[in-house]
C-alpha cells in the first residue's frame, strides 16, 4: 500500500520532501486528486497530499490579490471572489468528471499547476498570466519565494510562470498569490446556427478581429445541451449592460453576409453554457473515448479536422477563435496518437497535440504531450533538473525523466 | 557599482579572440575604441564600460556560430536592443562582448486571421504598432520610449507602459519566440498558438534580462484597435483622495485603460512644459482613461466622474474630443523630460507598492529626499501600483548623485517594506542588484540563480546584473544539501 503523506503547514512540508530526498522515495504531488488521469501516470513511492494546506491568507479586492494556501478548494476561492463582485479571470475549467471524479473537487494550487485556461484565454490570458507570486519546497528540500504580491513585478525571473502548468514536477506549492478581476456585470451571447467549419472559424475570426472585444469564441459542429445538435456557433460578449447589447448588435450586422442565422442568448443562460463548453460538456461521449487537446494558430484550427484520417469515428469542437481543438475518439490501441500527431505535422509548425485523457496503458505506451525537439528537451530537463535534482517530485509525469 | 573582476586570460587574449571573431562575421565588428565608446552605456548614463568589441549579426546562423565561439572560449557576452535600459541591463564588461541586434530589424510576418506579428528583434515596439495602424490594430504595451525601444528589448526586460493594467505587459502579449542559446544551439518557444508543450519557457525568459538566451525572432499578438478612447482629468487636494478614489473606481468593477497620478512638482513640471491645461491648484492628478465603444466608454466616464466627485475630487475634466485625449496625455507623456527642464538632473526610481499604501509611501519618499536635501517628483501608474519617484539632482555639484542615488535605494526598500516589489517594469539590472536582498532571501535568489545556470552553465550571458552574487553552477545541484544549509554564505561577492 502506497505511503501517503499529509503535511498541514509549510515546516511540515519541508520536513516531508526533505525525509524523501533523504531516503530516495519518490512522490506523487497530489491536492484535491481530481486530475490524477492527466499526464503520464507516475510511478512514485508515496503520495504526498496538499489538501491540508488550506485557507485564504490575504485577499484585498482594491489591489486585486488574493494569496491563499494551494489546498483551498476552488469553489471556496470562487464564492469569496463573487461575494466582492469578481472572479479569476482565467476562467480555471472543472473537467473532474472527465476522468469520473466528482465536479467542483478542484483546489486552487490543482488550477495553477496544471495550467489550464478556459474559453476566456485568448482575451484574458490563462492560468499563467494571473500567476503572480508563490512559496514552494523544490526537490532539494527548500524553501523559498518567488515573483510577488503585486500585480505589477519584474524582479529576478518569472518563475510563476514556469510553476504554472508545470504539474508539481519542479516544486510544491505551500502559498499562491494570484491576480483577481471585476468579474463582469452582463454577459450575453451571439449563437450563429448552421455554419460549417470552415466558414464558422472564419466567422469567429471577424468577430476577434474587430473592435466588439469579444470574451469567448467557440464553434460546436453538434450543438449544445438544450440548444440542440445542428452546427452552433458561440461569441461572447461581456460588460456593462448597455456595451454588451450595443456590442452584440454590431457583431451581428459584421457577420450576416457569413451567418444569416443568428439569436442572442441572455445572462443566466449564456453563464451556464460557457461553463459548460469550458469543462467539456458538449462532447460527452463514451468514457472510454479517448480525448486529445490540439492547440495551434486558430487559422489552422478547421485544416486540422478536415485532414485527420476519415474513419476515425470522433466529434470535435473548437475554443479559442480555432486555436484549440477538442477531439472526442473511440478507444484505440495507441489513441489515434499516430494519426493526430502525422496530421497536426502537416497542417502546422508550432502546433501541439495533448493526449487528455486515455487509458493508462495507451498513456504508458504513448507521448502524451507533444514530444520536444531535441534542443528544447535537454534544455527542459536541464531545468527540472536544477529544481528537483534527485527527480522525486512526480517523476515521468511531462516526459520520461521529466 | 562593483563589477566583477575582468578575466585575466581573457582580456590578455583579446587580439586573437577579435581575430576569431573577425573570421565569424566579415562587417560587423566594432572593435576601435571610438566607435566602441557609442555602446558603452545605455539609458542608465551614470554607468560606463567599453567592451572587449561589438558584434552586429544579421542572421540566426551568425547569432549561433559567435555563441558558440565565446562559451569555447569563456568569453562573455552583453545583448543589447536599442540601449533604452534606464537599469544599466545592457551595460557592456570589461572582458566580454557586445551583441547588438539593431541589423535585425525587418517585421517578417503579420497575419490578421491569426493576429499575429512575427518581428526580428531589433523592430522599434512603435514599428509594430504603425505597420498594423492601416487595419485598425495595435501592439498593446506602450513604454514611454516605445519611439526608440526594441521589442527584442521588451522582451528581454517584460516592458510595460501605461496600459498594462488593461492589456498586460510584454509577456501577456508575446506568443512566440526564437532564440539562441550561449552553446548555439536554436529553440523556439511558443508560436502561433496559445501555449507551449512542456515547461512555460516563454514566460521565464520574457523578464530575464538577457541571461537565457539571445532572442532572434519574436511573435507577439496584436489587437483590434477600440473603437474610442476618452481620457477624465481629476484633480484632488491631497495624494491619499487620488489614492482612494482609484480603490473605489476599482471597487466598482471598472479597469479603465490606463490610471495615472502625478504629484504637485510633476504637474508644475509639466504644466510649464507642456500647456496641457493641467489645473495648478492640486496636490495630485488623475487621468483615468476608458476605451470601448461610444455608449460604453460616455457611460464609463460618467460613472468614473461620479465616484471621483463623491471621493473627494476638486477638479473634473472629461476629453470631448481625440484632440482634447491626446492633450491630456501630452503632460504626463512628457512628465520626465518637463522635470529634466526644472532640475540639472534627475535619478527615475520605478517600484511597485499595494495602492492602499500609496498615502503612506509618498509621505516617506518627501521625508528621504528631504534628510538628503534633495525633492522628489511622483508620477505613479496608480491602477497597479507602480511608482516612478524622480529624484531631482545637480551631478555639478559634488556628492548629489550618490545622494540621489541613496535616496533612490531608500524609496525601493520603503516599496519592499510595505509589501511591495523593486521593479515594476525598468527591470533589476545593476541598478537594483545590490537590493535584490531586501526582496529575496536567500534560497529564494539560489532557485533563480540555478535556473540561469540551466540555460548558461557557464554564467557568460549578461553576468553581474540581476543577482548580487554569481552562481557556482557546477557546485550547485550536485552537492546534497544537509538539512538544506545553504552554500550562498561564502560566495563571494562583488
Amino acid at each position: 500500500m502506497t505511503n501517503i503523506l499529509a503535511p498541514e503547514n509549510s515546516s511540515q512540508l519541508v520536513d516531508a520532501v526533505r525525509s524523501a530526498r533523504a531516503d530516495g522515495t519518490t512522490l506523487e504531488v497530489i491536492a484535491g486528486g481530481t486530475r490524477r488521469g492527466y499526464g503520464r501516470p507516475v510511478d512514485a513511492d508515496a503520495v504526498l497530499d496538499v489538501s491540508g494546506l488550506t485557507g485564504v491568507i490575504d485577499y484585498d479586492p482594491a489591489e486585486l490579490v488574493l494569496t491563499a494556501r494551494p489546498g483551498t478548494p476552488m469553489r471556496e476561492i470562487a464564492s469569496l471572489l463573487a461575494s466582492r463582485g469578481q472572479h479569476l479571470a482565467f476562467e480555471p475549467t472543472d473537467q473532474a468528471p472527465l476522468w469520473g471524479g466528482a465536479g467542483g473537487a478542484g483546489t486552487l494550487g490543482g488550477a495553477l499547476s496544471v495550467g489550464l485556461g478556459g474559453p476566456r484565454r485568448p482575451m484574458a490570458g490563462g492560468a499563467r498570466d494571473h500567476f503572480l507570486g508563490f512559496e514552494a519546497v523544490n526537490g532539494f528540500g527548500h524553501l523559498f519565494s518567488a515573483g510577488g504580491k503585486v500585480i505589477k513585478n519584474v524582479t529576478g525571473y518569472d518563475l510563476p510562470k514556469l510553476a504554472a502548468g508545470a504539474l508539481g514536477t519542479l516544486c510544491v506549492l505551500s502559498e499562491v498569490t494570484v491576480k483577481v478581476l471585476p468579474a463582469p456585470a452582463d454577459v450575453a451571447t451571439l449563437a450563429l446556427e448552421g455554419l460549417d467549419d470552415a466558414v464558422a472559424l472564419r466567422a469567429l475570426a471577424m468577430a476577434l478581429g474587430s473592435p466588439a472585444a469579444v470574451s469567448g469564441a467557440v464553434h460546436l459542429p453538434y450543438g449544445a445541451d438544450g440548444l440542440g445538435d445542428g452546427p452552433l456557433t458561440l461569441l461572447r460578449l461581456e460588460g456593462v449592460p448597455v456595451s454588451v447589447a450595443g456590442r452584440a448588435a454590431s457583431l451581428q450586422t459584421l457577420l450576416t453576409e457569413v451567418a444569416p442565422r443568428a439569436r442572442l442568448i441572455g445572462g443566466e443562460e449564456s453563464r451556464r453554457l460557457w461553463r459548460d463548453v469550458g469543462d467539456l460538456h458538449p462532447l460527452q461521449g463514451s468514457a472510454e473515448d479517448v480525448i486529445w487537446r490540439v492547440s495551434l494558430a486558430p487559422s489552422a484550427g478547421a485544416a486540422f479536422v478536415a485532414a485527420l484520417p476519415e474513419g476515425l469515428g470522433g466529434r470535435h469542437f473548437y475554443d479559442w477563435g480555432g486555436g484549440l481543438v477538442w477531439l472526442f475518439l473511440p478507444a484505440a490501441e495507441d489513441g489515434h496518437a499516430a494519426a493526430v500527431r502525422t496530421t497536426l505535422a502537416g497542417v502546422s509548425r508550432d502546433g501541439h497535440a495533448t493526449l487528455f485523457r486515455a487509458a493508462e496503458a495507451v498513456r504508458r505506451a504513448q507521448p502524451v504531450f507533444q514530444p520536444l525537439e531535441p534542443g528544447l528537451a535537454a534544455l527542459s530537463d536541464r531545468v527540472k533538473e536544477r529544481f528537483d535534482p534527485d527527480r522525486i517530485l512526480n517523476p515521468g509525469r511531462f516526459y520520461g525523466k521529466v | 557599482m562593483l563589477m566583477p573582476v575582468p578575466d585575466k586570460a581573457v582580456m590578455e587574449g583579446r587580439d586573437a579572440f577579435v581575430a576569431g571573431l573577425r573570421v565569424l562575421i566579415d562587417d560587423g565588428l566594432i572593435e576601435d575604441p571610438a566607435e566602441l565608446s557609442a555602446y558603452s552605456c545605455d539609458g542608465l548614463t551614470a554607468y560606463q564600460q567599453l567592451p572587449l568589441a561589438v558584434v552586429l549579426p544579421r542572421t540566426v546562423e551568425e547569432v549561433s556560430r559567435i555563441l558558440r565561439y565565446c562559451h569555447e572560449r569563456d568569453v562573455k557576452v552583453v545583448a543589447r536592443g536599442s540601449g533604452t535600459s534606464l537599469s544599466g541591463g545592457a551595460l557592456p564588461l570589461a572582458d566580454g562582448i557586445v551583441m547588438a541586434m539593431g541589423r535585425f530589424n525587418r517585421i517578417l510576418e503579420i497575419d490578421y486571421d491569426d493576429r499575429v506579428a512575427v518581428v526580428q528583434p531589433g523592430v522599434t515596439n512603435l514599428a509594430i504598432s504603425n505597420a498594423v495602424a492601416h487595419r485598425d490594430f495595435y501592439y498593446a504595451p506602450d513604454p514611454s520610449s516605445q519611439i526608440a525601444c526594441s521589442i527584442g528589448g521588451n522582451v528581454a526586460e517584460n516592458a510595460g507602459g501605461v496600459h498594462c493594467l488593461k492589456y498586460g505587459m510584454t509577456s501577456n502579449n508575446l506568443l512566440g519566440l526564437e532564440m539562441v542559446l550561449i552553446d548555439g544551439t536554436v529553440v523556439r518557444l511558443g508560436g502561433r498558438g496559445l501555449d507551449t508543450p512542456g515547461y512555460d519557457l516563454l514566460g521565464v525568459v520574457c523578464g530575464s534580462e538577457g541571461m537565457l538566451g539571445v532572442v532572434t525572432e519574436v511573435t507577439v499578438r496584436i489587437l483590434p484597435r477600440p473603437q474610442v478612447q476618452r481620457a477624465l482629468l481629476l484633480g484632488f487636494a491631497t495624494v491619499e483622495a487620488a489614492g482612494n478614489c482609484v480603490a473605489s473606481i476599482i471597487g466598482e468593477g471598472i479597469i479603465p485603460a490606463a490610471l495615472e497620478i502625478m504629484d504637485r512638482p510633476a504637474i508644475h513640471a509639466a504644466e510649464d512644459f507642456v500647456h496641457a491645461g493641467y489645473p495648478l491648484d492640486v496636490e495630485a492628478l488623475m487621468i483615468a482613461e476608458l476605451d470601448g465603444t461610444p455608449e460604453e466608454v460616455d457611460h464609463l466616464i460618467a460613472e468614473v466622474e461620479a465616484i471621483a466627485l463623491a471621493a473627494g475630487a476638486s477638479y473634473a475634466k472629461a476629453s470631448t474630443s481625440e484632440a482634447e485625449r491626446v492633450l491630456f496625455w501630452t503632460g504626463r507623456k512628457a512628465a520626465f523630460p518637463a522635470v529634466g527642464r526644472i532640475s540639472p538632473d534627475y535619478y527615475c526610481v520605478d517600484g511597485t507598492i499595494p495602492r492602499r499604501t500609496l498615502g503612506e509611501v509618498l509621505n516617506r519618499i518627501t521625508e528621504i529626499g528631504g534628510r538628503h536635501g534633495l525633492k522628489v517628483a511622483n508620477v505613479f501608474h496608480a491602477g497597479d501600483g507602480n511608482l516612478h519617484p524622480m529624484v531631482l539632482y545637480d551631478s555639478n555639484i559634488p556628492g548629489q548623485l550618490e545622494a540621489a542615488e541613496a535616496v533612490g535605494a531608500q524609496i525601493l526598500e520603503t516599496c519592499v517594506e510595505v509589501g511591495g516589489v523593486l521593479s515594476g517594469e525598468h527591470g533589476v539590472g545593476i541598478e537594483k542588484r545590490d537590493l535584490m536582498h531586501r526582496q529575496f532571501g536567500p534560497a529564494d535568489l539560489e532557485q533563480q540563480t540555478r535556473l540561469k545556470c540551466a540555460f548558461d552553465e557557464k554564467n557568460l550571458l549578461n553576468p553581474g546584473k540581476v543577482f548580487p552574487e554569481l552562481c557556482r553552477c557546477a557546485e550547485m545541484g550536485k552537492i546534497h544539501v544537509h538539512r538544506g544549509a545553504l552554500r550562498f554564505p561564502e560566495l563571494p561577492r562583488f
